[in-house]
């Protein structure tokens, strides 16, 4: 119990807690809710039906509408608490609506029919999900289509970009051939290249090698990334020459050595590239957005854009679109988060 | 100059207790020095007196004020860290007028304290350079610059000679000495190394595991160690121990026999005290190599039979490492150069008046009183 | 890879093992080399031609005619008055915005990574929640910000329930520029407080201690202890955040679409509306206006280079030993 409070009352050493205390947790604790607070809102009104989202004020959780199965009736009615002419209240199935005067019956007893007037009643509300805002989407909106497209960009770019860079990065690291460190240089300079200035001349590049409208189009440009040679070197210089060396004795080809030792070795590596490569090509947007003009070829964040357009007023399946779409990363997120912070925060320190 | 009190000072972390009810008086002006193995918390003590670390119990006393709440910031005190903790940003002249900055003394001022410090410990010609310019005994002088400019009225030192070389060590020694004479000011040091400890200290603090093992100025602590801690603990080559038992007591002494050479025994004048100073009664016998003599048997010593292992020549002074029958070692200080060699036996002669009696109780207390 | 390795072994013995390292780095090069560098070369060529045609060849040569059109104004400071006042709107709105986001965001940073870098319980979980919205993507952040600012939005909702009459957050000029530097700060800030942290954490502790027993106060210890150590960083910091800032684009798009009117339009959605979601794509424009932009970006950078090597230079050490 002693080490418990200890712990809780960890501070500046101190002893007894000062003002900065107080405002370290209070602003942590601020930082939790803006932080967490837009996402959580986002992700239960994705569970809301499109009636719900309509409401003003919102109520804090997913609300259906109660039903109840009626003898005599096909399917579940929905529920109502009623105020009868004698000031009681009752809860009552509704049959049918007409105009502003509903039916109902109490479902114990279906054969008395009540007609009341659609003010003297109200919804009986329980907590459901609208789980049917996820399973509809992809029947009426393609979502299918636009899930596949993000997906596929991400790991071909990905799987390409782990290639290609690696490969760079193997030969910067371990070769010394004339104008290495020319080579190295262009490649970092590029960092210094954002894409947005030459928007231009890369539709024309696109264009003239057929790739427009292609998810190629989207792909190819963006393999290259100088952040992810300049990682993976940094690495592979740890990589003792001698296993290499060892490896040439041993007859085997520079490809061979390539495939077989570096590229294995420079697994921790590799995977904090793609785990940025799959960031990077899920949350592409611009790029994309000047390449796919078809909609059939739009990615998860393209459609997302369009539809807010069309959809202002269908929330519940914009919302639901969303969450998927934040899905893969909170999950690495969710899993990864202590390497990712620590992984930046001591790149950040050269 | 301020006199400095510990009244049961006591630290804690959690359920853990690193310093358990220490007592000090330390007068105005001495220089007084904390010794111990690492982690025996002499290091925690200090920072509990400069106000960096918080006190579980008991006072800290500065010049008659109680000082446990008052901030490390307002003590009055200074401190040379074991790394100089230099800025590395500032000059040295920013380095040692930082302190002054901040108790807003006037410009003037602060240059005139600055030059007089820099000046005093060499440093005017690298006023303008930054710690990473300098050598390791500069940023050592400069960690002390940056300490003298406050005028304080306690330095503390936190092993600030560990990260010297041998040599710089000594000058430096020397230097941190010269510094107390001129300044007169009360200074507190850490070491765990007992020749800076003999050399600099007026009083030593012997601690080990968080207690006082004793308190006393340098050959006290040589002469009169209270337990065979402090026995092993100050001089070098350590003391040798060797096991042995109270033959008979009488009125003028004790008589003394050596396990590993029963039939020698010897009398000495010793007046026994505390627990265990019975006859028959095993004891640690404790004699510094310096005393140990080889050769004939001589009158008033414990002789023993040993084997040379191993001969250590300096030119100046020998070392010789040897065993005795019973398989304890006896380490031998010779002065001058020894023609023994490795493997000879020889008698080694324990002089009773150089000897020491340690209890075998826990405590390992010294029994005996000249 | 045994069907690889054949070709390999043929390319390997003609090249030689050291200079087998350009066939190594080639598909990279040649990736940079035709969507990097071979666009930068021809955006001049746009910049400089007229017409409406994609294709180099059939564009007119019209000279400075594209950068003149964008800079003819009659007076510079009113955008109003300036033939393609969408751009210089754009100009400014970007200016405005950069300076504002950079700044806010960056003293966001910093506090937050100050209150991290305390021995706090949940020290590693508060660090990632702050990160989190690094990682969504801009048109998710945008989205989640639109539904909460919706005009039946949830923030509206809090306020009703205070007493306060809604707000048309997205309808106002003002308050548009405002979410999107909001928003923008949301979506980054974590990023750039990992940076500072790592920094706060690279400062000795004992140089802490020593402050303390030079008697400074605590404001003391921060101005002139952790800020001048931290300055390394927080310049990064700066000028990444600017030109971050500079090229704002897809959260913004998604957020306001650049309005109302063109109150958040950036300079990077001119580009894109001018070269490619207008119904005549006007690349030579386009492609001028993005020679403006990459000329701010490389004034942004070579800043960023001279003061770290000024500051280098100044003696600047971590951990003095």
């Amino acid at each position: 119990m002693a080490s418990v409070t200890t712990i809780l009352s960890a501070r500046r050493g101190r002893g007894k807690p000062d003002w900065t205390d107080w405002f370290s947790y209070g602003y942590l604790l601020l930082g939790l809710v803006l932080m967490f607070g837009p996402v959580l809102w986002l992700v239960l009104s994705s569970f809301k039906s499109a009636a719900a989202l309509n409401e003003f004020p919102p109520q804090l959780l997913p609300y259906g509408q109660k039903s109840i199965a009626v003898p005599g009736q096909e399917k579940p009615l929905p529920l109502y608490r009623v105020t009868m002419p004698d000031g009681a209240t009752r809860e009552l199935a509704e049959v049918r609506r007409i105009g502003i005067q509903a039916t109902l019956v109490d479902p114990k007893a279906p054969d008395q029919e009540y007609k009341v007037n659609i003010r003297d009643r109200k919804p009986v509300r329980e907590f459901r999900l609208a789980t049917e805002n996820y399973s509809e989407i992809f029947d009426k909106f393609s979502f299918g289509t636009y899930l596949w497209n993000s997906v596929f960009i991400t790991i071909v770019a990905t799987l390409i970009t782990l290639l290609f860079n690696a490969m760079a990065a193997f030969a910067l690291s371990k070769y010394r051939f004339g104008g290495r460190d020319a080579v190295f240089l262009v490649i970092i300079s590029t960092l210094m290249i954002p894409p947005t200035i030459i928007l231009v001349p890369n539709f024309l590049v696109v264009s003239e090698l057929g790739l427009l409208n292609s998810l190629w189009g989207v792909i190819w440009p963006a393999v290259a990334t100088p952040t992810g040679v300049f990682l993976l070197r940094q690495y592979m210089l740890t990589i003792p020459d001698e296993l290499i060396d060892a490896a040439r004795m041993d007859y085997a080809s520079e490809w061979r050595i390539f495939w077989r030792i570096i590229l294995p070795l420079s697994a921790p590596a590799l995977a904090v590239l793609a785990i940025f490569s799959v960031m990077w090509r899920w949350n592409d947007f611009l790029w994309p957005l000047i390449v796919l003009s078809r909609t059939e070829k739009f990615t998860l964040q393209l459609a997302l854009n369009a539809f807010q357009g069309e959809l202002t007023t269908q929330w519940h399946y914009l919302l639901a679109m969303t969450v998927i779409t934040l899905l893969p990363v909170t999950l690495v997120f969710a899993f990864l988060q202590k390497y990712i912070t620590t992984g930046i925060a001591s790149a950040g320190v050269k | 100059m301020a006199a400095l009190q510990l009244k049961r000072v006591a630290k804690r972390y959690g359920a853990t207790t690193v310093i358990h009810e220490i007592d000090l008086d330390v007068k105005d002006g001495e220089f007084v020095v904390f010794v111990g193995p690492s982690g025996c918390g002499k290091s925690t003590l200090l920072r509990m007196i400069a106000g960096l670390e918080s006190v579980s119990d008991g006072d800290i006393v500065i010049d008659g004020a109680r000082v446990n709440e008052v901030s490390a910031a307002q003590r009055g005190l200074a401190m040379v860290f074991q790394s100089y903790a230099l800025y590395p940003h500032m000059t040295v002249y920013q380095n040692l007028a930082f302190g002054l900055e901040n108790l807003r003394t006037p410009r003037t001022k602060i240059g005139e304290k600055v030059r007089e410090a820099a000046q005093m410990l060499r440093l005017d010609a690298l006023l303008e350079r930054r710690p990473t310019q300098l050598s390791g005994g500069q940023r050592q002088r400069v960690a002390i610059g940056r300490a003298i400019v406050r005028d304080p009225t306690i330095f503390l030192f936190d092993e600030p000679l560990s990260n010297l070389d041998a040599e710089l060590r000594v000058q430096m020694r020397a230097e941190i000495t010269a510094l107390h004479a001129r300044l007169g000011t009360t200074m507190i040091y850490v070491t765990h190394d007992q020749v800076e400890a003999m050399t600099m200290a007026d009083r030593i603090v012997v601690l080990r595991a968080g207690r006082v093992e004793q308190i006393g100025t340098p050959l006290e602590l040589y002469n009169r160690p209270d337990n065979r801690f402090v026995a092993g603990f100050i001089g070098s080559p350590q003391m040798n121990f060797l096991s042995g038992r109270i033959a008979a007591i009488h009125d003028a002494g004790v008589r003394l026999a050596l396990d590993a050479a029963p039939e020698s025994s010897a009398d000495a004048t010793l007046r026994l005290r505390g627990p265990g100073a019975t006859v028959e009664q095993p004891v640690l016998l404790g004699i510094r190599p310096e005393h140990v003599t080889l050769g004939a048997p001589a009158a008033g010593a414990l002789h023993v039979t040993a084997t040379i292992d191993r001969v250590e020549q300096l030119g100046a002074a020998s070392f010789l490492y040897c065993s005795l029958s019973s398989g304890e070692r006896l380490t031998v200080h010779a002065s001058g150069q020894v023609g023994y060699t490795s493997g000879e036996r020889v008698t080694a002669n324990l002089p009773v008046t150089d000897t020491h009696v340690f209890a075998v109780t826990e405590a390992e207390a010294a029994l005996a009183l000249r | 890879m045994n069907a690889v390795d054949a070709p390999m072994r043929a390319v390997q013995r003609v090249l030689g093992v050291p200079r087998i390292g350009w066939m190594f780095v080639a598909p990279n090069l040649a990736i940079l080399g035709l969507f990097t560098f071979l666009p930068i070369v021809v955006n001049f060529y746009f910049a400089f031609t007229g017409g409406v045609q994609l294709y180099p060849s059939e564009r007119p040569f019209t000279g400075l005619e594209n950068l003149e059109t964008l800079f003819e104004c009659e007076s510079y400071l009113d955008p109003s008055t300036c033939r393609k006042d969408l751009f210089w709107r754009a100009i400014y709105n970007t200016g405005k915005f950069a300076l504002l986001q950079v700044g806010l965001m960056v003293a966001f940073a910093l506090i937050t990574a100050l209150v991290l870098n305390r021995k706090i319980l949940g020290r590693g979980f508060f660090r990632g929640v702050f990160f989190y919205p690094v990682l969504l993507s801009p048109v998710v952040v945008a989205l989640i910000w639109k539904w909460v600012l919706q005009r039946e939005g949830v923030l509206n909702a809090v306020l009703a329930g205070a007493g306060a009459s809604p707000v048309g957050w997205l309808s106002d000029a003002s308050w548009a520029f405002f979410w999107c530097v909001f928003v923008s700060i949301w979506a980054h800030m974590g990023f750039y407080t990992l940076i500072l942290l790592a920094g706060l954490q690279a400062i000795p502790a004992d140089l802490y201690e020593a402050a303390a027993m030079d008697s400074a106060s605590p404001w003391r210890r921060f101005s002139r202890i952790t800020l001048p150590l931290l300055m390394p960083n927080l310049i990064v910091v700066l000028v990444l955040g600017l030109i971050r800032a500079v090229q704002i684009f897809d959260e913004v798009f998604v957020l306001t679409g650049g309005g109302p009117g063109s109150a958040t339009t950036f300079i990077v959605q001119f580009i894109y509306q001018t070269g490619f979601a207008e119904s005549i794509h006007q690349y030579g424009l386009a492609a001028a206006a993005s020679l403006v932009l990459a000329l701010s970006l490389l004034v942004l950078t070579l800043l960023q280079l001279r003061m770290t090597r000024k500051n280098l230079a100044g003696g600047k050490a971590n951990g003095d030993g």
